[in-house]
């Protein structure tokens, strides 16, 4: 029972880098209705800057501050640049679209930082937390940031003007625009708040698995499973997604002899698609309602 | 309604396709088919190895194109369907001396019947969810393919070497140029029979469920069998493709058939144009070729290059090599009436 607990425990703090990548995710898809496959390597770019920031000698709080703003801009100049142009090309050309970004930041940022493995502080320490060997102050502390993260958005979209309007713009573009959003700036403001999400995921993530241009390719993988299999269109259920998907991976690892090692990521990838097969919608994801 | 449903439903975006956009026109095809035929004659060893990896891709691209641009199902798994057919064909040849050309068919039934199978789930699953549990697939397939209970027969991480056919009836050609003819023989087969496929009362079952999944199980489609038999049809072409890919590179590893061939595969698929069977050799070229010329221009930075072509691309011709295929079309046209 003990291994158990201990067990469900580093699940939990594994699940908390799923929990926040698939926030970001979430985010995006609200505004633009696609998975965003370079959100990973965007989120790894920013951690970047923050390093090289600090490397400059700036203090942790305030790298962390103009990373944030960075990525704000970075993500609405990606927008507008690149994937407004594309709004009317079909859906599979705009995945194509982000194929592409990958490719491009991926190769950018290994040229400019190289492949090596670089340290990344933790404001949190890494002590362990309350005396469990399993969970550290750090991770403790990414818990903290992502709830409190998705308290801040809930509030968002849920009590501000620009967080209903972008709600209206992703659910009925048409209506929106009738009623006087700018649904177009929407769309990019959306990709601006994601970005910054996905900063925020890297730096917290980036003491944990180091810093380097491939770092979020496994990440991002369980940020997409968390994210679909806690439902697309519900910010609490990314997170809940990104939390059981961290303890699925550890219990199969644990309890399912020697292959379970090998294994991890498909057995929790085959749960999720048993889940998504009995529930299409995701966990906690609204089941959509056509008009035919 | 920002749904996934809709993004689903929006993901064919071809318009219904009019019947002689299916296949080239007959002057263009037999352009094509002679410089195929000609062309690797006077070429060295190594390029005709390419351009033999070129067919490959395009039969597995074409194979895409029939489940995506064909039944509107998206799918990111193709490498695990393209895996499949490859160890078949190797485990065949090495473990039971079964003759290369013997293992296509049966590398290609066998994934037919994974693909099939694999259908039977993914039939609740459309648009995003269907693309996650596709790529899981594809993840989980190099993973399965090292697993220490198959090692016997796939010969876990270090993978299989395969011997390289000679040419039959001694005929005085290398083996890469008969490998070469030999692969021609059965992508232009299986090009036929797709075109023919899409163009029957299957065919049209699969873009009547593309179009609108609801009106063609009002009018009688079988929504649930055509789904999942163009599952298999697709997986059945991308495992031939994958035994003679085998073949070809003389080797299977695990590692070779990772999530990167599928989104290449993917990308192969957009750039010659979803729902047009033509392009996907233009498709195939842009994979195989268009990493090199990156490479070419700048070392560290190939990655980005390669972005920015692909952007470049898809600004210019969002349809893909179709779209350019369509206004060629469209001149030609005007100047036969001028």
């Amino acid at each position: 029972m003990e291994l158990f607990i201990n067990q469900v425990l580093a699940g939990v703090a594994t699940g908390a880098i799923y929990a926040c990548m698939a926030l970001a995710v979430v985010m995006i898809y609200q505004a633009i209705d696609h998975l965003n496959f370079a959100q990973g390597e965007m989120a790894m770019f920013s951690t970047f800057i923050a390093w090289q920031l600090m490397q400059w000698g700036v203090p942790y709080w305030w790298a962390f501050l103009l990373t944030l703003a960075f990525s704000f801009a970075g993500g609405i100049a990606i927008e507008r640049a690149l994937f407004k142009p594309l709004a009317k090309a079909p859906v599979l050309t705009n995945v194509a679209g982000f194929i592409a970004l990958f490719a491009i930041v991926n190769s950018v940022a290994g040229l400019t930082w190289d492949f090596t493995i670089k340290p990344f502080p933790t404001p949190f320490g890494n002590s362990p937390f309350l005396g469990s060997q399993l969970i550290s102050t750090h991770q403790a502390g990414m818990i903290g940031v992502t709830v409190g993260l998705l308290i801040l958005l809930y509030l968002f979209f849920q009590f501000t003007r620009i967080g209903l309007a972008m709600r209206a713009a992703a659910a009925l573009p048409e209506s929106a625009r009738l009623v006087g959003i700018n649904t177009s700036w929407m769309i990019a403001l959306g990709w601006g708040m994601a970005s910054a999400i996905g900063a925020i995921a890297g730096i917290l993530i980036a003491p944990v698995v180091f810093l380097e241009p491939n770092m979020m390719g496994g990440v991002l993988i369980y940020g997409f499973a968390a994210a679909v299999l806690g439902g697309l269109s519900s910010p609490l259920g990314a997170v809940i997604g990104g939390f059981l998907v961290g303890i699925f991976e550890n219990l199969a690892g644990t309890y399912i002899g020697h292959v379970g090692n090998e294994l991890k990521l498909p057995i929790a990838l085959a749960l999720i698609i048993i889940v998504l097969v009995l529930k299409p919608a995701g966990l906690f994801g609204r089941p959509i309602v056509k008009r035919v | 309604m920002s749904s996934v449903e809709e993004t689903a439903n929006e993901a064919p975006a071809v318009e219904a396709v009019p019947k002689k956009a299916m296949t080239l026109g007959m002057g263009a095809s037999l352009v094509m088919l002679a410089l195929l035929i000609i062309g690797p004659m006077f070429v060295k060893n190594f390029i005709v190895f390419q351009l033999t990896m070129l067919l490959i891709y395009a039969l597995a691209v074409l194979a895409l194109n029939i489940l995506t641009g064909g039944s509107g199902q998206f799918s990111l798994g193709q490498s695990a369907f393209y895996a499949v057919g490859a160890y078949t064909s190797a485990i065949l040849m090495e473990h039971f001396g079964v003759n290369y050309a013997v293992t296509l068919p049966i590398a290609g039934l066998i994934c037919f019947g994974f693909g099939y199978l694999f259908g039977q789930p993914a039939l609740r699953l459309s648009g995003i969810y269907l693309a996650l549990a596709t790529f899981a697939l594809a993840v989980a397939m190099p993973q399965l393919l090292k697993l220490g209970v198959f090692e016997h027969w796939t010969g876990g991480v270090q993978g299989l070497v395969v011997t390289k056919p000679d040419a039959p009836f001694g005929l005085p050609i290398s083996q890469d140029r008969w490998l070469y003819y030999f692969t021609l023989t059965v992508a232009i087969g299986i090009y036929i029979a797709s075109v023919n496929l899409l163009k029957s009362r299957s065919g049209r079952a699969f873009m009547a469920i593309r179009d609108n999944e609801i009106a063609a199980s009002a009018m009688g489609v079988d929504v649930a069998l055509y789904k999942t038999l163009a599952f298999g049809v697709s997986a059945g072409i991308t495992g031939v493709a994958g035994g003679l890919g085998a073949i070809a590179v003389q080797f299977v590893a695990p590692d070779a058939y990772t999530i990167t061939l599928a989104i290449s595969l993917f990308l192969g698929m957009v750039v010659g144009g979803v729902g047009w069977l033509p392009g996907s050799i233009v498709g195939s070229a842009f994979i195989i070729f268009v990493p090199n010329i990156a490479e070419g221009i700048s070392k560290g930075l190939s990655g980005a290059v390669f972005g920015v072509l692909l952007f470049l691309v898809i600004f210019l011709v969002p349809h893909g090599a179709r779209q350019v295929a369509m206004v060629a079309q469209h001149m030609l046209g005007k100047l036969g009436k001028g």
